[in-house]
């Protein structure tokens, strides 16, 4: 069989889409496909660009498996911009005037930013919106001015769209003030109707964020150095800009088609038919560079559609394209936005049933046919949480009074809907209910996650998550099946309800606690978590009572265990800030024992290679010197970090390593479902990566901005805002609140990051909790982190005073005085190493640790 | 109960008395070149295995946690988290790992004898 070679030209997200089903549905692999992408990237999630803002990185914004580019039959070419067709020899030629051909051509060339002819538009300052390069290229321009100004940066966002509120939401982001200003007479003015628009208005400009509707801008100026400077409006008004993004809409990047011969559409775009196809029947264009029915969508949901037809027709299927579904719910600047069906009511006969609340911000009108039943569209600004419910009910007949959907929650009964199995739920991937119900039901999808990789629902925008969870739970009460968050075969409880149990029961040991709410004798999970609760909760010695035995090695030796069963021992260094006297012990102690040392991520020392028998020995030199355990080897505060800030540095703005140690001393020894990491540092420059910590705390000219829910690790996530310019004591006393909370509601080994995602409502929630005190628990959590920071000892030093706990550090039970003989060492620069099954086999190791030991 | 001395089987050593165990809370003991892990249960039980973790190389089965599997007393490695019976020595989870090349998955388990207040391991008793 020969393969039929695809050419897509174009890498965005519809380019993505096609070469995805189709390497999916080609099961056989008659097809391979050759992707040419201008961008330096791989298809990245454009709908998600302003995330950039909130601190993903780009490579957070891949859309699907990357093992996609790795397929044998899909080739992937980057920073290739594809420069003409020749569709009678069906040859893409590329920049550098190499020529690929193909059997079948797929364009998918997107759209390019557009602006409007206006003197200035190419001045340094003046930035566009469409690709992680354009972000980038606004971020770093606008935090380099803000430093050069010493002030907040003066933003404008030319252009009232979805796109310019985005731009205007990201602006925000970056401490810029911000105005928009539009040329229509209300924002969003293809999507919202008046009153929509009005009630936007208010809610954006509550947000700070200026806006100005009915207002051309007639020309860019540029200031006494050259950048922009300010803006001159059709009013001959004025206003003082150091930063400009237009975000005034887009073309297609129909060029390549007009060259080879193509036929555009009145207002461009490649004219296709229903079948994605071009006249040319070797050439498919989909996207928003395609002419469909007429127009040019510039959404994703019809883009995917078209990718899944183009795929369908190469293999002999005959799907068509079902006309566009044009529903919008975005989050923009922090409000809800939705549009669905016939918004402006243009049906003959439509209704519009509307509620405004302009105090509360609040705007929500149903379109319902002449007879007051059936739904064609909605606005909904403010609060967009009926849109995945009603979306999926347009055509359809509201159950009871449609009035209740858009009315304060309460005021009216709301009809249960079931919604049919055609309805389309998620509708970037079209994924109908029937295909969630037949995941859970088929497909044994017993989790949102499982449910997500099936069908795909919710993988794009995300809006419709809340009605794909409904759904899969409604299907699985239906079939009787409960969904288990035990913690394992012992405990029917999640650790976040054990945690509360035992906290109420006040029960202090394992055995009650096993006994009250478990079975059997425990096991090397629950034991551990069991331990870090009751540490969290009573603030005792981590090896008290009959503790010892429920934490892992580490816990219970206080050191971490390395391959060959010795240990690491790592003294603290609050905020990496250390005595030259301490240095020095350091150093002594790994010569005398013989220790491998190594300088940790977290700013302090790490030696290696102690076995379990001269452990109290070493943190008895440690402890007499005045240091103490650093607590590498808990799931509990590890370090805190920091730059070295205002003291020293001359871009420091506050004292970070003060902070620095100011936390790491309240925080030490704090038992967590997982390690804690923070970061502090003393200017925007952000030399500590603070943002890369479960808590980072990075100083302004006004104070601290606190930042929340950052890990590294295999899924590195970057920390969110959570309070603003506060002063000390409020950096303490939110950051003590996160931390209980998310101590006494975070499952085992769930760190910040997934925590603060999957908790319901997500950040915005949790700050209600600990900044707002929505629940009324602050007191609570700040007596409790209070008895914490009171009841703090060292570990080490307090088993030194213990001759029982002493006991335990005993290589052998019947012969205290031998190490463990296996042990076996090789020298590597300088220091020594654990010799591998090779080296002791080759009889190559050049050191037993009994002869290693030279105690001063 | 007929007192055996300890001395009457050369493959039969007293390791250490049985109150300097702490329940749930594993000790080493060495024997000729063979390390043994002792383990004294919550229900007065003890158990003893080999030191040496099949699937990590090291020599540290007595610093595991405790637990059961059904009705079963268990052990798990401190490194990998493998865990094995205490009572035949069978791994019951790999983990979806291998044993170290030459090793078994199963720990060898010994027999253990509390006479006159003193735990005595037999190395030839193998179960």
């Amino acid at each position: 069989m020969t393969t039929e070679h695809i050419v897509v030209v174009g890498g965005g997200m519809v380019a993505h889409r096609f070469t995805e089903a189709l390497r999916e549905r080609d099961t056989e692999g008659r097809f391979s496909v050759e992707v040419l992408a201008e961008e330096p990237r791989a298809p990245y999630d454009r709908v998600a660009l302003t995330s950039y803002f909130s601190g993903r990185a780009p490579e957070e914004l891949q859309l699907g498996d990357p093992a996609l580019w790795q397929d044998p039959l899909v080739i992937l070419h980057r920073d290739t911009r594809a420069t003409a067709v020749d569709r009678e020899r069906r040859i893409v030629t590329v920049d550098g005037g190499r020529e690929v051909a193909y059997d079948h051509l797929v364009l998918a060339t997107g759209s390019y930013a557009w602006a409007p002819p206006t003197p200035g538009a190419d001045l340094p300052g003046v930035f566009m919106y469409r690709t992680v390069d354009d972000v980038a290229a606004l971020r770093g321009w606008v935090e380099e001015r803000r430093a050069a100004l010493g002030r907040p940066v003066r933003g404008a966002v030319i252009g009232g769209g979805l796109l310019g509120l985005e731009a205007a939401g990201a602006l925000q982001s970056l401490g810029a003030v911000s105005t928009v200003v539009q040329f229509g007479d209300r924002l969003m003015n293809l999507q919202v109707d008046e009153g929509g628009g009005e009630a936007l208005k208010r809610l954006i400009e509550r947000m700070g964020v200026t806006v100005r509707c009915n207002t051309a801008t007639k020309e860019i100026r540029a200031g006494k150095d050259g950048h922009v400077g300010s803006l001159v409006f059709g009013d001959g008004g004025e206003q003082l800009v150091d930063v400009v993004v237009f975000a005034t809409g887009v073309r297609p990047r129909d060029e390549l088609a007009a060259a080879a011969g193509l036929e555009l559409g009145a207002r461009g775009g490649v004219v296709v038919d229903d079948a994605c196809l071009t006249a040319d029947p070797a050439v498919s264009a989909i996207g928003e560079v395609a002419c469909i029915q007429g127009s040019c969508l510039g959404l994703i949901a019809p883009g995917n559609t078209m990718a899944e037809i183009a795929v369908d027709r190469l293999l002999g299927g005959g799907s068509t394209f079902p006309g566009a579904d044009m529903a919008t719910k975005l989050k923009l600047l922090g409000v809800d936005v939705a549009s669905f069906g016939d918004a402006f009511a243009t049906t003959p006969g439509a209704l519009e049933m509307v509620y405004a609340d302009p105090v509360n911000g609040v705007y929500k009108k149903l379109v319902l046919t002449d007879d007051a039943t059936t739904l064609l569209g909605g606005v909904l600004v403010g609060d967009a949480s009926a849109y995945a419910s009603l979306r999926p009910m347009v055509g359809a007949a509201l159950p009871g009074d449609p009035a209740a959907w858009i009315l304060p929650e309460g005021s009216v009964e709301k009809g249960e809907i079931e919604l049919p199995d055609d309805a389309g739920v998620c509708s970037c991937n079209n994924v109908s209910a029937g295909s969630i119900r037949g995941a859970v039901n088929d497909h044994d999808c017993h989790d949102l996650g499982a449910v997500k990789a099936c069908t795909k629902a919710g993988t794009s925008c995300g809006s419709c998550l809340p009605l794909v969870k409904k759904i899969m739970s409604t299907e699985l009460e239906k079939a009787g099946i409960e969904v288990s968050n035990a913690l394992c075969e012992h405990f029917a409880l999640s650790r976040a309800q054990l945690f509360n149990a035992i906290k109420v029961a006040e029960v202090t040991t394992f055995s009650e606690v096993i006994e009250r709410f478990g079975t059997g004798r425990g096991c090397d999970i629950c034991k551990p978590t069991v331990g870090s609760i009751l540490a969290s909760l009573y603030n005792e010695h981590v090896l008290a009572g009959d503790r010892a035995a429920l934490q892992d090695t580490n816990d219970r030796v206080m050191a971490n265990m390395q391959k060959d069963g010795t240990y690491s021992v790592v003294p603290r260094v609050p905020g990496g800030e250390i005595l030259p006297e301490h240095l020095i012990l350091i150093g002594q102690i790994a010569q005398d024992f013989g220790l491998y040392t190594k300088i940790t991520g977290g700013q302090r020392i790490d030696m290696f290679g102690a076995r379990l028998e001269q452990l109290p020995a070493i943190w008895k030199r440690l402890v007499d010197a005045g240091m103490e355990s650093g607590h590498a080897y808990g799931k509990s505060l590890r370090t805190v970090k920091s730059c070295v800030g205002s003291t020293w540095c001359r871009y420091g703005v506050q004292d970070s390593v003060g902070m620095a140690i100011a936390l790491e001393l309240r925080y030490r020894g704090l038992r967590s479902p997982h390690k804690l990491k923070l970061g502090v540092s003393g200017c925007a420059r952000e030399c500590a990566e603070a943002r890369g910590k479960d808590v980072g705390v990075i100083a302004t000219d006004k104070g601290w901005n606190v930042y929340v829910g950052g890990n590294g690790g295999f899924t590195p996530v970057h920390a969110q805002l959570l309070v603003e310019d506060v002063p000390d004591d409020e950096v303490f006393r939110v950051i003590d609140r996160y931390l209980m909370y998310y101590i006494r509601t975070a499952d085992r080994l769930q760190r910040t990051a997934p925590w603060q995602q999957e908790h319901e409502g997500g950040l915005d929630r949790i700050r209600e909790i600990v900044v707002e005190d929505s629940l009324g628990l602050g007191e609570e959590l700040d007596a409790h982190m209070a008895r914490h920071i009171d009841c703090y000892e060292d570990e080490w030093k307090a088993v030194l005073n213990d001759p029982v706990r002493l006991q335990q550090f005993t290589s052998f039970v019947n012969a205290p005085d031998q190490p463990d003989p296996t042990l076996a060492y090789v020298e590597q620069r300088g220091q020594r190493r654990p010799a591998t099954a090779t080296e002791r086999a080759d009889g190559a190791v050049l050191i037993a640790p009994s002869t290693l030991e030279v105690r001063s | 109960m007929t007192a055996i001395p300890a001395t009457a089987s050369s493959t039969r050593t007293v390791v250490c008395e049985y109150a300097r165990l702490t329940p749930e809370l594993g000790v080493a003991a060495l024997l000729g070149d063979v390390q043994v892990a002792i383990f004294r249960l919550g229900d007065g039980s003890v158990h003893a295995v080999q030191n040496l973790d099949p699937f990590s190389g090291a020599s540290v089965m007595s610093r595991g946690i405790t637990g059961s599997r059904g009705d079963v007393p268990t052990i798990a490695s401190p490194i990998y988290k493998q865990v094995f019976s205490l009572l035949d020595g069978t791994c019951l989870v790999t983990m979806d790992k291998e044993p170290k090349p030459g090793l078994q998955p199963n720990l060898e388990v010994y027999a253990v004898t509390v006479d006159n207040g003193q735990v005595i391991i037999d190395l030839a008793g193998r179960e």
